[in-house]
């Protein structure tokens, strides 16, 4: 292939090099280390936007990709490319990065230099797993991002309970991403013993039809670890622990951009690999996710914390974009696409927001609040759209993507996407009422009276999240149309590769030796026989 | 007339290099006063160098010497490297802690080199009467070593029981030998070999391998057999803790997999299920018992365990692949593992009395670079991207599934998940606690420094670009099939 750019792997690797730069740069100038930490996200923001418009929307394939190898007797290259599926989500990645460096400006007091360096190495692990088209070198990325949040919640959280909160998140992570690794070998094995060609490549990967009574364990395995990050109820409980003790951009980093990894895993990997076991599991996984879009908002109302409070409403809304995916429809997939970025604008701005006001009063509970429109009423303005955004008021990003969502979900789940569509209207009521309670009314307690509104900065970290609310909740095609092929392209191949497998089993037992190999039973009478 | 073997020390030059080091350090050593373990140290890593080089001509032969008492092959030359290269690390990391203890011990390297020189012959021996000298000499010197700090009870107390416990599992090991000689009529692994691939194996010979089976996993650590290791890596000076979780643990895992691959691989029906059981045993208990310590080294002595049960899943997989991963692993953990004890050495201070995980409270803070380090160890041994550590548990997994044991290999994937635990609750003190008092600062010398950076590099260095380690492991293990 000529003309190689190497645009997505300076994206990936700018930040690395930003963290290697603030190693030698003394901790006791935390200024300094802020604005060269800002400058690398600028930079690899400014970078993402070549991409942006480098992009050819108009087809499907793989954009640019780079591919050296990496290890190469195992079929290991590092190989990155984009779609119009992870273009979105890298571009939420790069353009959160200097939001984030911009709100932890005055919040990050002690330990400035860890702190930058644990968001740098953050932003790698997280563009790496949206660009890398190689499992390994994904499972790679992967991994590697949870040590920075890890450090995040652990040290700079909350100092009740950041320890348990910490190792909380990373053992529930590790465990379903242990099992995916097991998932990865088992397929790598299979594909190669079967074709010949032993590769970690996802493109060729694809092209392999893996039989169905695998696909279940295979799918089984990449659906524990996406759903842990999702996260989807059951496996939800890490969620409301990591985000409440994070410190505030760690909550926004998690909420914006780590869950969206779950969600990118399933359209990424679990479902144009494992077509059958996928659409086989559908409505289970729908079940599960309307469970979550209801659980999230019931467990929201009652929150007395308003940190708590989004991060269950973000259990919910990620229900919606887990509904929209397995509905295997273009709206419901590209519905489901746009709500991810949606969920990480809104939900990053409330937790933004509410940091905002954690700053000043050192306190979330919802009780401690009351007419506080009076007192900040520029924060009010945000807080009020942000709001309406995160329950879908038309007009706003929300609206787009769960409209999208019901609309592509309909035809296949009717009474699934009835008890979804109800939580719309739970949102509205946890939302609403919570932002009545803190915002209206009297100023009922004196130690809120002399509140200072929003400087600068903070509308400065707002406004460029509000810009991004109000246009794609009023001129959505923008983000729509790059990636429609890709979208129309995976639900083809989907169905494709499901009618190929199933045709493949009909046709006779011709795989069957493909099969037996890879049963679960070990067996080393076999393996010596092969010998 | 007695025919007079054919004499090839071009062969052992390695070992006899450091042989002739060993002897120096002691001589030497009588007439230095002062500075013995600098004296000791020097003769000692020059020792290691020039061995380094003699050994490298192995890489390229494929025979045997001293009628065919000793392999000379690319495998002895890869674990005469790592066995180098451990003792290297651990002269460099024992200098300052000698003089920082008052021992001015000449005596401790020429120990350390003359155990080296037994796990040389080890890895070398190509007949069990070979390796049973060499695994004599090493366990001999290592018992020494174990029990060198004065007047520590702790210390001698765990030579002791390293002491009997090692007899035993000796005597059991000269047994088995014994069984299979009544058996086969031989010692040598390839008259052995003949022997089980004649088709008719006495329960005498089976039962042999199995008493060597025993015997090995006392060396290499493997539950049940495990007993000794929390303690006496408790109590013995941290350096040769370290240098006893991977200089002594390789050397038994190269003879374990030469005299099983070469001589037992026609039963390896037989066998590879005991594996499966011990490598099962081995990591589930390993894994859960270092979660309760709150001593470091116990701590480290239970993930040695479990490590060396991740190992033996590479053996159980019983495959080429499966055996080169375990040489990876063995190289990724030897860096690892030195590395880690090296921070023990330097946190414990003088009298190691700082070897609680307690001690390890706002290390972040007060020596990140330390801690840094500390932390890509740990990151290492809990198999995170990309440290060696990763690259080495990913090779042996995949190797086990390649030869279709998942269920194996998913108790190994969920029991390291829980290794995960206490590998980052030592992050968690170092990053996330704060220390009731305020600890003196640490002086690094620069032995101590020189030895941290080697470590750390190569652990992330082999763990990006592995392709060209893998690919030695790969071949040195040809010669085994």
């Amino acid at each position: 292939m000529e003309n190689v750019s190497h645009l997505l792997s300076l994206i990936t690797f700018i930040p690395l090099l930003g963290a290697a730069i603030i190693l030698f740069i003394n901790r006791e100038c935390p200024e300094t280390l802020r604005w060269v930490t800002i400058v690398c996200m600028l930079v690899d923001f400014v970078l993402s936007l070549f991409v942006y418009f480098g992009f050819d929307s108009s087809i499907a394939t793989m954009q640019f990709v780079e591919r050296y190898p990496w290890i190469p007797q195992w079929g290991i290259s590092y190989k990155v490319g984009i779609d119009g599926i992870s273009l979105l989500l890298l571009m939420l990645t790069t353009f959160l990065g200097p939001i984030v460096v911009l709100a932890c400006w005055k919040d990050i007091t002690v330990r400035v230099k860890e702190f930058m360096i644990c968001l740098l190495f953050l932003q790698v692990g997280m563009i790496g797993v949206f660009v890398s088209l190689d499992l390994f070198l994904f499972y790679v990325f992967w991994e590697i991002m949870l040590i920075p949040m890890y450090l995040l919640i652990g040290v700079w959280g909350n100092p009740a309970r950041r320890l348990y909160a910490a190792i909380k998140f990373v053992l529930y992570t590790i465990v379903g991403s242990l099992l995916m690794l097991v998932a990865i070998l088992v397929l790598y094995f299979m594909a190669g013993k079967s074709t010949g060609i032993y590769t970690f490549d996802l493109l060729k990967l694809y092209d392999f039809a893996v039989p169905v009574q695998a696909q279940f364990w295979l799918f089984l395995a990449f659906f524990l670890a996406f759903a842990i990050k999702v996260p989807m109820f059951p496996f939800h409980t890490w969620l409301p622990d990591a985000h409440t003790e994070a410190p505030t951009v760690g909550s926004v980093v998690l909420a914006a951009v780590l869950l969206k990894m779950g969600t990118y895993g399933f359209i990424r990997f679990a479902i144009p690999l494992f077509p059958n076991a996928a659409v086989d599991a559908a409505w289970w996984v729908v079940l599960l996710a309307v469970i979550g879009i209801i659980y999230g908002a019931w467990v929201a109302m009652v929150q007395v914390d308003m940190k708590r409070l989004v991060a269950f409403s973000s259990v919910s809304h990620l229900g919606f974009v887990m509904l929209g995916m397995f509905a295997l429809t273009t709206q419901g997939v590209e519905g489901s696409i746009i709500q991810m970025i949606n969920h990480g604008l809104s939900t990053g701005a409330l937790f933004l927001i509410v940091g905002m006001i954690y700053e000043r009063r050192h306190t979330r509970l919802i009780s401690e609040f009351g007419g506080i429109s009076k007192v900040m009423p520029l924060f009010a303005v945000f807080f009020m759209i942000f709001t309406l955004s995160s329950i879908g008021l038309p007009g706003l990003n929300g609206f787009i993507g769960e409209f999208l969502i019901l609309l592509g979900s309909f035809a296949k789940f009717t009474w699934y996407t009835v008890f979804a569509a109800s939580g719309v209207i739970f949102a509205a009521v946890y939302m609403l009422w919570m932002f009545q309670r803190v915002m209206f009314g009297e100023v009922t307690n004196p130690k809120n009276l002399n509140l200072k509104d929003i400087d600068l900065r903070e509308v400065a970290v707002l406004t460029p999240l509000l810009i991004f609310v109000v246009w794609i909740g009023v001129y959505p095609n923008t983000f729509l149309k790059p990636m429609e092929p890709s979208v129309k392209n995976f639900i083809q191949h989907v169905e494709k590769k499901r009618a190929a497998v199933t045709a493949m089993e009909e046709s006779g037992k011709q795989n069957l030796p493909n099969v037996e190999r890879i049963s679960l039973v070990s067996s080393v009478t076999k393996i010596r026989a092969e010998r | 007339m007695i025919p007079v073997p054919e004499v090839n020390l071009g062969g052992v030059l390695p070992a006899l290099v450091i042989g002739v080091a060993g002897l120096l350090a002691m001589l030497l050593g009588l007439f230095v006063r002062k500075g013995a373990v600098t004296v000791g140290a020097v003769i000692g890593l020059v020792g290691v160098l020039i061995a380094l080089m003699v050994n490298a001509p192995l890489r390229l032969m494929n025979t045997t010497a001293f009628s065919g008492m000793i392999a000379l092959d690319t495998y002895t030359w890869f674990f005469n490297m790592l066995i180098l290269v451990s003792v290297g690390l651990t002269i460099l990391i024992s200098m300052k802690y000698l003089v920082d203890q008052g021992l001015d011990l000449y005596e401790y390297f020429a120990i350390l080199l003359f155990s080296a020189v037994g796990m040389m012959f080890m890895v070398s021996g190509s007949h069990l009467l070979m390796i049973f000298v060499g695994l004599e000499t090493l366990s001999i010197a290592v018992y020494v070593l174990t029990g060198l700090l004065p007047g520590n009870t702790k210390s001698s107390e765990a030579s002791l029981k390293y002491l009997l416990l090692g007899a035993f599992s000796s005597g059991l090991f000269l047994y088995g030998a014994a069984l299979l000689y009544g058996a086969s009529g031989s010692l040598g692994l390839a008259g052995l070999a003949k022997y089980f691939q004649s088709g008719s194996v006495s329960l005498m010979a089976l039962v042999g391998m199995g008493l060597l089976l025993v015997g090995f996993s006392f060396k290499v650590a493997a539950v049940p057999f495990h007993m000794w290791t929390p303690d006496v890596y408790d109590g013995a000076p941290s350096p040769i803790t370290g240098f006893m979780s991977v200089g002594v643990k390789a050397a038994a895992f190269a003879a374990f997999l030469r005299v099983f691959f070469e001589c037992f691989s026609s039963a390896q029906v037989t066998w590879a299920h005991i594996i499966w059981v011990l490598a099962v045993l081995t990591m589930i208990l390993g894994n859960l018992a270092a979660i309760v310590q709150t001593n470091i080294k116990r701590m480290l002595a239970y993930s040695s365990i479990a490590h060396a049960g991740y190992i033996l899943v590479g053996m159980a997989a019983g495959t080429p692949s499966g055996a080169a991963g375990i040489l990876y692993y063995l190289l990724a953990y030897i860096f690892t593992n030195l590395g880690a004890f090296a921070v023990v050495t330097m946190v414990g201070r003088r009298g190691e009395a700082n070897i609680n995980l307690d001690d390890y409270r706002g290390l972040g803070k007060s020596h990140p670079t330390l801690a840094l380090a500390m932390s890509i160890f740990l990151f290492s041994l809990a198999g995170i991207p990309p440290t060696a550590g990763f690259i080495g548990k990913f090779t042996i997994f995949s190797a086990a599934i390649n030869a279709g044991y998942i269920w194996l290999v998913i108790i190994g994937v969920l029991t390291s998940a829980a290794s995960v635990f206490y590998y980052f609750r030592v992050i968690m003190k170092m990053y996330m606690e704060a220390p009731d008092v305020e600890p003196e600062s640490l002086q690094f010398s620069p032995s101590m420094a020189f030895a941290l950076s080697i470590t750390v590099m190569v652990v992330l260095y082999i763990g990006i670009f592995p392709t060209t380690y893998l690919n030695l492991a790969t071949e040195s293990v040809k010669t085994l099939f």
